[in-house]
């Protein structure tokens, strides 16, 4: 009931951003809005560009990729520093090169995938000034790309896309700014942390028990860790601490931040075509894989966990609560978790490694599908459509027709951009996960032995080449094996995307518009919703089930077997619990 | 390219003042100004905070501190103050870890131990391993033992744990909750 009560509140919250925060966006993108002006214009001053100058694929794509590479840079510089920089009131020492390097990527590439222990590795200096900046910034760029790929759609017979730089700008002062700070209020008021003095030390009265409490600049980066779905979080345990997520409102809010853009984008689409049906449809189809697969997500979490249940209490009416969250319960952090594997966020408020198989099946595979429902930030709109095109390719086959979408013509150059867009993440993932179960240096990562070990590699590898950032956590993540291909597969898994999808918004943008016949292949109707669940849903299938198969379709089937650690005599040393008579 | 590259270190440097410090400063402000007790940690008058510190009081083998209401079981050492502050984070142990199964069975073996018939919060650990919370039931269960040892009858615990349970937000976001370290207080008024 409370989990019904719940989805109608975020339904709710969320239709009225589709609404009105995409008709805002539509605005701030037409740039027909200017109350930051006085901020804005001496930017564009300052790196010489202007809102009337416009630029091709060509440079648009270049800007971003230079402007992402000086930035990674930047951030690297930082976390190398820090030892030597303000705002350090622990001491933390520089952050060793091949972390550092994981790190600028995981952020510049949207996906947060955290090495670290924020509260331990990090200096306030580096959380707010290279990780909480890129939490606006790559969530800017990745709008950019997304409302590039629409005016793609929109212009005919044009040689520009937009201007790579006055796109992120406004991107970050007019959208993701306002929206964060006043969150980061809300979040603050809730209990979230937000200073910049050091930990705490605190004596109990009643137990005599004295803790080292970590606080920090929380409340405001959890805003923004939200919205850009970004996910990575100051503290180590992300979005299960109370100091970043205090309560239950907390919890609903974060997931509102979370979908609101993504959302939001699909009206920004329809408007900006012309036809709001045409972004209704994408919506839908959106809608009704992350209604499955919360469903049946959550439905496993209420089952109860296995070990509990062989260790003697069958009966557990709060359901699966290894790795949980008392004040979150089972399904409300099922369909928190759930919210973020199926957008790029990978903040989590529980253990995605503790979940029972088929839970952690949801969570895997909502990232497999390619983070399309309705996925991060500009790269759930932008995947998305790469799938609309498969999808009238497919259909176009079907009746014998050249197809069409939103009045353009789609060709072979299309097909082959759009296709290349979609496989690079499989691919990615794929031959990474195969390349570290092979080697020692791979294995050596899991925590957990049996398929559970296996599911850990596939998930790291499924997580970071999506820029999701959230892990089955057991994987020990910091050695140089998963530094280095962890930075491979978040790099392909953004960048590799980005570039043929800007190429396919300047070949579309430079097409005229086919007259809509009675021949037209309908793209706002039943019939293509299906179409495009389809083609999502075979692409991920056929690329992942293998793979799946052997994580946690086993692990499921494998009932009344427990299996031991991966490498016991390693996790000896980390685990105290090892020490257990 | 050069052009590129002078244009992304400036707008860089810009964007790190502006959305990096000139947010977190401004943010930092406001929270300081309208909710300080918040911001600084929701730390209490007894110098305990809220939230954010565990509060239990398990060994590896067994319960300490009967007369004491517990919260869930942490996955690292409780007692970490070696002037750092711990990591936060779970035990990601998998569903079918025969180490998660044993921690359940010692746990389990530990609450029967002090006559606690113990729920399943009450054997695993939590997401951030800081859950300041238990459901009700928790705290019903653990009432004989706390009987015992403090010589409170069951009747008034249990009237103290109803006063204590916070029910949802809103009546529907989250599940009803009773802070381990407030039931505490209240327990420690009532001795």
């Amino acid at each position: 009931m409370a989990l019904a009560l719940t989805i109608v509140a975020l339904v709710a919250l969320t239709a009225i951003a589709w609404r009105f925060l995409g008709a805002y966006m539509v605005a701030v993108y037409q740039t027909r809005v200017h109350f930051l002006g006085f901020v804005e214009r001496p930017i564009y001053r300052l790196i010489g560009t202007s809102p009337d100058r416009e630029q091709t694929w060509k440079r648009y794509a270049t800007s971003l990729l230079v402007f992402s590479g000086v930035f990674l840079l930047v951030d690297y510089l930082i976390f190398r520093i820090q030892g030597s920089l303000p705002l350090n009131p622990q001491h933390l020492g520089a952050v060793p090169p091949a972390l550092s390097w994981n790190t600028a990527v995981s952020f510049v590439t949207n996906t947060n995938w955290q090495n670290y222990a924020g509260e331990t590795t990090m200096s306030y200096f580096s959380q707010m000034g290279a990780l909480m900046v890129q939490q606006f910034v790559s969530a800017a760029v990745g709008i950019a790309v997304a409302i590039a790929l629409v005016r793609g759609f929109a212009r005919k017979g044009s040689t520009t896309i937009g201007n790579f730089w006055v796109d992120t700008v406004r991107g970050c002062l007019y959208v993701l700014f306002p929206i964060a700070f006043v969150f980061g209020i809300v979040f603050v008021g809730q209990g979230a942390v937000q200073t910049l003095a050091g930990p705490a030390h605190v004596k109990d009265v009643l137990n005599g028990v004295t803790q080292v409490i970590a606080l920090g600049p929380v409340g405001f980066m959890e805003a923004i860790k939200q919205l850009g779905t970004n996910g990575g979080g100051f503290f180590n345990a992300n979005g299960a601490h109370p100091f970043e997520n205090p309560t239950g409102l907390t919890n609903l809010l974060s997931m509102v931040l979370i979908l609101c853009i993504p959302v939001a984008l699909t009206y920004v689409f329809g408007k900006m075509v012309g036809a709001l049906r045409q972004g209704v449809a994408v919506l839908a189809a959106m809608t009704l894989i992350f209604g499955a697969w919360t469903a049946f997500t959550a439905y496993a979490e209420h089952q109860g966990n296995p070990a509990v249940a062989a260790a003697g209490i069958t009966h557990q009416p709060t359901g699966n609560m290894e790795g949980k969250e008392v004040r979150f319960g089972d399904t409300q952090s099922a369909l928190y978790d759930v919210t973020s594997t199926q957008t790029s966020t990978g903040s989590v408020d529980g253990s995605n490694d503790s979940y029972t198989p088929i839970g952690g099946f949801g969570l895997l595979t909502g990232m497999m599908l390619g983070e399309v429902s309705p996925g991060g930030v500009g790269s759930g709109l932008y995947t998305i459509l790469l799938f609309a095109i498969i999808a009238v390719f497919i259909g176009g086959l079907m009746i014998g027709r050249t197809p069409e979408y939103l009045g353009k013509k789609i060709q072979a150059r299309e097909v082959k951009l759009a296709g290349f867009g979609i496989l690079v993440m499989p691919i990615t993932v794929l031959v990474l996960a195969g390349i570290a179960v092979s080697i020692h240096a791979g294995r050596a990562g899991a925590l957990n032995g049996g398929p559970h070990g296996f599911s850990e590699i596939l998930y790291a590898f499924t997580s970071q080449a999506n820029n999701n950032g959230s892990a089955f956590a057991g994987l020990t993540g910091n050695h140089a094996f998963y530094n280095v291909t962890g930075g491979i597969a978040m790099l392909m898994g953004r960048f590799a995307i980005i570039v043929p999808t800007l190429a396919l918004a300047g070949a579309l943008a430079a097409k005229n518009l086919v007259p809509v016949s009675a021949g037209t292949f309908r793209t706002d109707n039943t019939m293509f919703v299906g179409l495009l669940i389809g083609a999502i849903l075979i692409v991920g299938g056929l690329t992942f089930f293998p793979a799946v198969a052997l994580g946690p379709i086993v692990e499921q089937l494998s009932r009344g077997k427990f299996f031991g650690l991966a490498l016991p005599h390693l996790a000896g040393l980390v685990h105290w619990r090892l020490l257990l008579p | 390219m050069l052009t590129y590259v002078r244009r992304s270190l400036l707008l860089a440097l810009v964007l790190i003042a502006l959305l990096g410090f000139a947010y977190g400063f401004a943010g930092t402000g406001v929270a300081q100004a309208f909710f300080s007790y918040q911001a600084n940690g929701s730390i209490g008058r007894n110098g305990s905070a809220i939230i954010g510190q565990n509060w239990n009081g398990y060994s590896t083998t067994k319960i300490l501190d009967p007369q004491w209401f517990h919260g869930r079981p942490d996955p690292d050492n409780p007692l970490v103050a070696n002037g750092k502050p711990g990591g936060s984070g779970p035990a990601n142990l998998g569903p079918r870890s025969r180490v998660l199964l044993a921690d359940v069975k010692a746990l389990v073996k530990a609450w029967h131990a002090v006559g606690v018939q113990p729920t399943e919060d009450l054997v695993t650990t939590s997401g951030s391993g800081l859950d300041p919370d238990i459901t009700p039931q928790d705290a019903l269960a653990q009432i004989p033992m706390v009987a015992r040892a403090t010589g409170i009858s069951p009747a008034r615990l249990r009237a103290l744990v109803s006063k204590e349970t916070q029910g949802p937000q809103l009546g529907f976001l989250g599940s009803s909750i009773v802070n381990v370290l407030q039931l505490n207080e209240a327990l420690a008024k009532l001795r």
